[in-house]
């Protein structure tokens, strides 16, 4: 699954929308950075609530071609400016991180032989 | 609310010497602390004649040095025009109020300012107890001042041809960020140059994930927790090491700190998603080697090493 399908499976808003539409490998929900840092897997979509510049800086280090934001968090414009230097997609959703890690699990778990 | 609160500032795109204002001033320096608070007990009409008295249009609510809740000058003229202005503040208050910490920076209370529009914002210290309270007007007036000293403080320079100039970048410094306490904007920025130009070397993407880790939780530990610092990255043929050195206050206890899940970050850092105390244990996991040495007073000095080419240990199963 790419990053436009899950968009569009998950029935996201794409709030930075230039990116490499790169596959993703699964997903990592977490809401402390240091965390993300230390156990998200490169090309994971990262799904959070913490909607910041520093959000797009762990992301990049990390490898994490997207970024979920959660709870229709307000995405602020020098986020979105960061992202797009990274080429690093955000999607919004209304949807809280428990919703839309379940989807996508599921979606791994049908799409793909890489669910978790 | 009808009164306009907002402050016309940019917390992030503003003159450098303004950005450094508004993160290195405190809400404590800021802030009323001339407190005037109502008890639960006291009826509307009573806070009603308070405010009159000090012209105010908000009061803090308190009970044994902590708040409870908020009456503003709209909860009075609803209680006029519903007819309870004789209930208990009690009864009528806001109990859901949103406050400011007297450590977080200045940079807070403008952003809160413009993104809440309330008027007015308790300010609690660590221990949750009101100290003091904050207004657009307390930020206006501080900032006028040392906006005005910062001015003069330029125009002497200049006159003096003193005019600072930046120092040209050479080979050795091309690698080496400050970080500015609790500037969260810029922090991040140091990292992400570091791991461009170890992506430019084309070094195994692992071992550039380790080093970012490092180098990301480095950075991240001095905008937390110091007065701000320098993180450098040096890259040899055999390996890459990362030095972050600060200016202070030191580590009280190293060994507690090198704990995961240990941390003595206040709430609203850990609301940004910072503070869970694992910082130094994520990067000390990533390094081949680690060295961390602080003083109180004085600061602290943490170097990672990661060995690259032929030396380097074999991936590790988490962060890989």
């Amino acid at each position: 699954m790419t990053i436009r399908e899950m968009a569009k499976e998950l029935g996201c808003e794409l709030v930075q929308d230039e990116f490499e539409d790169a596959e993703l490998s699964g997903g990592y929900t977490s809401d402390l950075l240091s965390d993300v840092m230390a156990h998200a897997r490169a090309g994971e979509a990262l799904i959070t609530i913490q909607a910041h510049k520093n959000t797009v800086a762990v992301a990049s280090l990390a490898n994490l071609p997207a970024i979920v934001a959660c709870n229709s968090r307000p995405i602020p414009p020098d986020m979105i400016e960061a992202a797009r230097e990274e080429g690093i997609a955000i999607l919004r959703t209304k949807e809280t991180q428990y919703q839309v890690s379940g989807h996508l699990f599921a979606l791994f778990a049908t799409s793909t032989d890489r669910a978790i | 609310m009808a009164e306009d609160t907002t402050i016309p500032l940019s917390t992030d795109d503003s003159p450098s010497v303004v950005l450094e204002l508004i993160y290195r001033l405190k809400i404590k320096d800021v802030m009323s602390t001339a407190l005037i608070s109502a008890k639960r007990t006291d009826t509307l009409r009573h806070i009603q004649g308070l405010m009159r008295e000090n012209y105010i249009t908000g009061m803090p609510v308190a009970e044994d040095g902590r708040l409870v809740g908020v009456v503003s000058i709209d909860d009075i003229v609803t209680a006029l025009d519903k007819g309870y202005i004789d209930d208990t503040a009690e009864r009528r208050m806001t109990r859901n109020v949103i406050v400011l910490e007297d450590d977080m920076p200045l940079s807070f209370a403008i952003s809160y300012l413009n993104k809440f529009r309330y008027g007015r914002y308790p300010v609690l210290n660590r221990n949750r107890e009101l100290v003091g309270i904050l207004t657009s007007k307390d930020v206006i007036k501080t900032l006028l001042v040392e906006m005005n000293r910062e001015v003069l403080r330029l125009e002497r320079n200049q006159l003096n041809g003193t005019a600072e100039t930046q120092t040209p970048l050479n080979a050795s410094s091309e690698l080496e960020f400050k970080t500015v306490k609790f500037d969260f904007e810029g922090a991040g920025h140091g990292s992400m140059e570091i791991k461009k130009a170890l992506k430019k070397l084309n070094l195994d993407p692992k071992l550039i994930r380790r080093i970012a880790v490092a180098s990301y939780e480095l950075e991240i530990n001095q905008v937390v927790h110091s007065y701000g610092g320098t993180l450098r990255c040096d890259i040899l043929p055999d390996r890459v090491v990362i030095t972050a050195k600060d200016a202070g206050p030191g580590i009280e206890n190293v060994e507690l700190a090198l704990q995961e899940g240990w941390s003595t970050a206040n709430e609203w850092i850990r609301s940004l998603g910072f503070g869970a105390g694992m910082g130094l244990s994520n990067t000390k996991r990533v390094s081949d080697d680690f060295f961390i040495e602080s003083t109180v007073g004085s600061g602290t000095s943490v170097r990672s090493v990661i060995r690259i080419g032929a030396d380097a240990s074999p991936p590790k199963e988490a962060g890989s």
